[in-house]
C-alpha cells in the first residue's frame, strides 16, 4: 500500500527524534563543534570575565576569519573526499603576490587580484593533477605545499614587503559592532559557499562525486571536472585569504602558516565533515574554525603558555574524529 | 504504426559489435535484437560478455567494431549520459546510488530541476520532492518518504528507487543489470512485479539474469552468450529452461 507508507515515513522519524536524539551518540558527532564551542565559553567565560567581553569577541571573530575562508575551501575538496594539503602555502603565495605587486605601485585592487590569480593558478594546477593526471590528493597538494611555498620565497628573495595602505587598514580594524569587516567577509563566503552546496546542481555533484564517484559517473556526472573545480574553489578562498592576512599583519611575508594547513583540516574535521567524502556542512566547519580559535584565545587569557597551545588543538582534533565514528 | 509487425516493433539493433581489451576480446561479432513492449532476456555463464555488451548500450565502453541502432537512427554514444539521453536508462548491479543523498535526490541526479534567478539556477527543491513523491508512490515496494537518505533503506527499496530513476523521465529502454541477486524471495517477487509494470506501461526491459525460472517467468525473448560471443536466441515461449542451459553451456550448438 504506497499510499499509506509515504504518509506513515515522517512521522514516524519525528516520533522517534526528540527521545533518541539525546542518547544518540551519532547527533553529538554531528554537532561536536557546537557543543564543544558552547562548552569552551561557559568554561573560559566562567574562569575569565574577559573572554566574553565585546573587544575580545570581536578580536575573536576577527581572528577567525581567515581559518573559516580556508575551512570552506577545505570543506569542498574533503566533500569530494579529496584533501588539499597546500591551502596555507598558496596563501602565502597570495600574500607575496599581493605584496610585490603593491611594492611596485600596483595599487590596493591590482594587488588583491594578484593575490586571487595566485591562489586561482595553484587550484588549477591542483585540480589538474589530481583529476587528469589522476595522482593521489595527497601527494599533488604535498607537493603543491613545497611548491607554493618555495615561489613565495623566490619571488620575495625571502624578505617581508611592508604593506601600509589606509583601505586595508579600514577593513582589518572597522566594522559593525563586534562584527569587524573581516569576519562579515568571511561570513558571506560562509553563506554563499552553503547556497552552493545545498542549493545549486554543482553542490548536489560535489557531494555525489565524494558519496559514490561510480554512481556519478553512471548519471553522467563529469567527476573530474567537478574535482577540478573544487581545488579551484579551494585556491581562490585561500588568495581571498591572503588578502585578509596581509591587511592584519600589515606586511606580506614568506612565512610558512603551517598551523592554518593543520586547523583548517582540524576545523572541518570538528565540523562533521566526513573525510571519505559525500557528507558536509558549511555550518559545522565555520563552528569547527570559530572552535579553534576560541580556544587558543581563552589558553592565552588564562595565561597558558604558548606552548600547550598546539598540544590542546591536537587533543580536540584527535577528539572530534573519534566522535565521528558515531556518525550515521 | 498500427501494424505490428517484427521489423517496426524493433527497438534495439545491435549488429556485429566487437570489442577487446588490451589482448582480450571481450566481444565478438555480437548480434542480437530487441522489441517494444517486451521483456528481453540476456544470459550466459559469468565472464560471457553480457556486462560488456551491456555497457556498450549503455554509453560506457565504446565497441571496437559494429553498430548499435536505436529507435530507428544509430546510436553513436561517447558518455553514459548520451544514453540517457536517447532514452536508454541502466539499473547496474551497484544500483549507482548514492547513499549520503536523499531519495529524491537521487531519482534527480544529474537531472536536477532549477530555478533561474537572473543568471543564476537554484535547486527547485520543492517540485522535485512533490515529482520523487509521485514517481515512487506508484511503486509496489514499500519506500519511505523520499526525504530519507538511501542509506537507511533495505535492498529492496534501494532497487525499488534505482528502477524508479530508470522508469522516469520518459525512457524507452530499461537495462537491468541482476535486478534480483541481492534480494530475499518477497523483495524479488515485488521487484519482479515491477518489471512486468514497466512492460506493460510501454518500456521495453533488457534483463540480465542467472536466474533461468525468473527469465522464463518474465521474457519474451531470450538471446545466450558464450565466451563473448551471441549464440544464440529463442522466443520465450518456443523454449524449455534445459534448451537454454545447454546453448549456455555449450553443448547444444545454435
Amino acid at each position: 500500500m504506497p499510499s499509506t507508507t509515504t504518509a506513515a515515513g515522517p512521522a514516524e522519524t519525528r516520533s522517534e527524534t526528540w527521545s533518541a536524539r539525546a542518547k544518540d551518540v551519532g547527533f553529538w558527532a554531528e554537532w561536536a563543534a557546537l557543543v564543544g564551542l558552547v562548552a569552551l565559553i561557559v568554561i573560559f567565560g566562567a574562569l575569565n570575565p574577559t573572554f566574553l567581553s565585546a573587544g575580545n569577541i570581536e578580536s575573536m571573530l576577527v581572528a577567525a576569519a581567515i581559518l573559516i575562508i580556508l575551512s570552506v575551501g577545505q570543506t569542498f575538496v574533503i566533500a569530494t573526499a579529496g584533501i588539499d594539503l597546500s591551502v596555507a602555502s598558496t596563501m602565502t603565495l597570495g600574500a607575496v603576490a599581493f605584496g610585490q605587486v603593491y611594492a611596485r605601485g600596483g595599487g590596493l585592487w591590482a594587488s588583491c587580484l594578484a593575490a586571487v590569480a595566485a591562489g586561482t593558478v595553484v587550484g588549477i594546477a591542483n585540480g589538474l593533477l589530481v583529476a587528469r593526471a589522476k595522482i593521489t590528493d595527497f601527494i599533488v597538494t604535498l607537493g603543491t605545499l613545497s611548491a607554493a611555498a618555495g615561489l613565495a620565497l623566490i619571488l620575495s628573495d625571502g624578505k617581508p614587503v611592508t604593506v601600509i595602505d589606509a583601505g586595508l587598514l579600514k577593513l582589518s580594524t572597522g566594522g559593525i559592532g563586534v562584527l569587524g569587516w573581516t569576519f562579515l567577509i568571511a561570513a558571506v563566503v560562509a553563506v554563499a559557499a552553503h547556497v552552493t552546496l545545498f542549493r545549486t546542481r554543482f553542490g548536489t555533484h560535489v557531494l555525489a562525486t565524494g558519496g559514490s564517484p561510480e554512481a556519478a559517473t553512471a548519471t553522467g556526472i563529469s567527476t573530474a571536472r567537478v574535482k577540478i573545480a573544487v581545488y579551484v574553489i579551494s585556491g581562490v578562498l585561500a588568495g581571498f585569504a591572503a588578502i585578509l592576512l596581509v591587511g592584519r599583519i600589515g606586511a606580506a611575508e614568506p612565512a610558512a602558516n603551517t598551523s592554518f594547513l593543520l586547523n583548517s583540516v582540524a576545523a572541518v574535521v570538528l565540523g562533521g565533515v566526513s573525510l571519505f567524502g559525500g557528507r558536509a556542512t558549511i555550518i559545522g566547519p565555520v563552528l569547527g574554525a570559530l572552535l579553534l580559535t576560541a580556544l587558543v584565545n581563552g589558553l592565552t587569557l588564562l595565561g597558558v603558555s604558548q606552548f600547550y597551545q598546539p598540544l590542546s588543538v591536537g587533543i580536540v582534533v584527535v577528539l572530534a574524529a573519534f566522535l565521528t565514528r558515531f556518525q550515521r | 504504426m498500427t501494424t505490428s509487425s517484427p521489423a517496426q516493433d524493433l527497438l534495439l539493433e545491435v549488429t556485429d559489435v566487437s570489442l577487446a581489451f588490451g589482448s582480450v576480446q571481450a566481444l565478438k561479432d555480437v548480434s542480437l535484437t530487441l522489441r517494444r513492449g517486451e521483456v528481453t532476456a540476456l544470459v550466459g555463464d559469468n565472464g560471457a560478455g553480457k556486462s560488456t555488451l551491456v555497457r556498450c548500450i549503455s554509453g560506457i565502453h565504446h565497441p571496437d567494431a559494429g553498430t548499435i541502432a536505436f529507435d530507428g537512427a544509430e546510436l553513436e554514444l561517447s558518455s553514459p549520459e548520451d544514453a540517457r539521453e536517447a532514452g536508454i536508462e541502466t539499473v547496474h548491479q551497484n544500483l549507482a546510488l548514492v547513499e549520503d543523498l536523499t531519495v529524491w535526490q537521487n531519482l534527480f541526479l544529474n537531472r536536477e530541476l532549477v530555478r533561474k534567478v537572473g543568471p543564476l539556477a537554484f535547486l527547485d527543491r520543492g517540485a522535485m520532492q512533490r515529482q520523487a513523491k509521485e514517481m515512487v508512490s506508484t511503486l509496489a515496494v514499500n519506500v519511505p518518504a523520499v526525504q530519507s537518505r538511501v542509506r537507511r533503506l533495505s535492498g529492496g527499496q534501494r532497487q525499488a528507487v534505482a528502477i524508479c530513476r530508470a522508469a522516469g523521465f520518459s525512457s524507452k529502454l530499461v537495462i537491468m543489470d541482476e535486478p534480483t541477486a541481492a534480494l530475499g524471495v518477497q523483495e524479488t517477487a515485488k521487484v519482479e512485479e515491477l518489471i512486468l509494470r514497466l512492460r506493460d506501461e510501454g518500456h521495453a526491459v533488457l534483463l540480465i539474469s542467472h536466474n533461468f525460472e525468473q527469465v522464463m517467468r518474465l521474457s519474451n525473448q531470450v538471446w545466450v552468450m558464450r565466451a563473448g560471443r551471441c549464440v544464440g536466441g529463442r522466443r520465450t515461449d518456443q523454449t524449455t529452461g534445459q534448451e537454454i542451459v545447454s546453448l549456455i553451456t555449450g553443448a547444444l550448438a545454435a
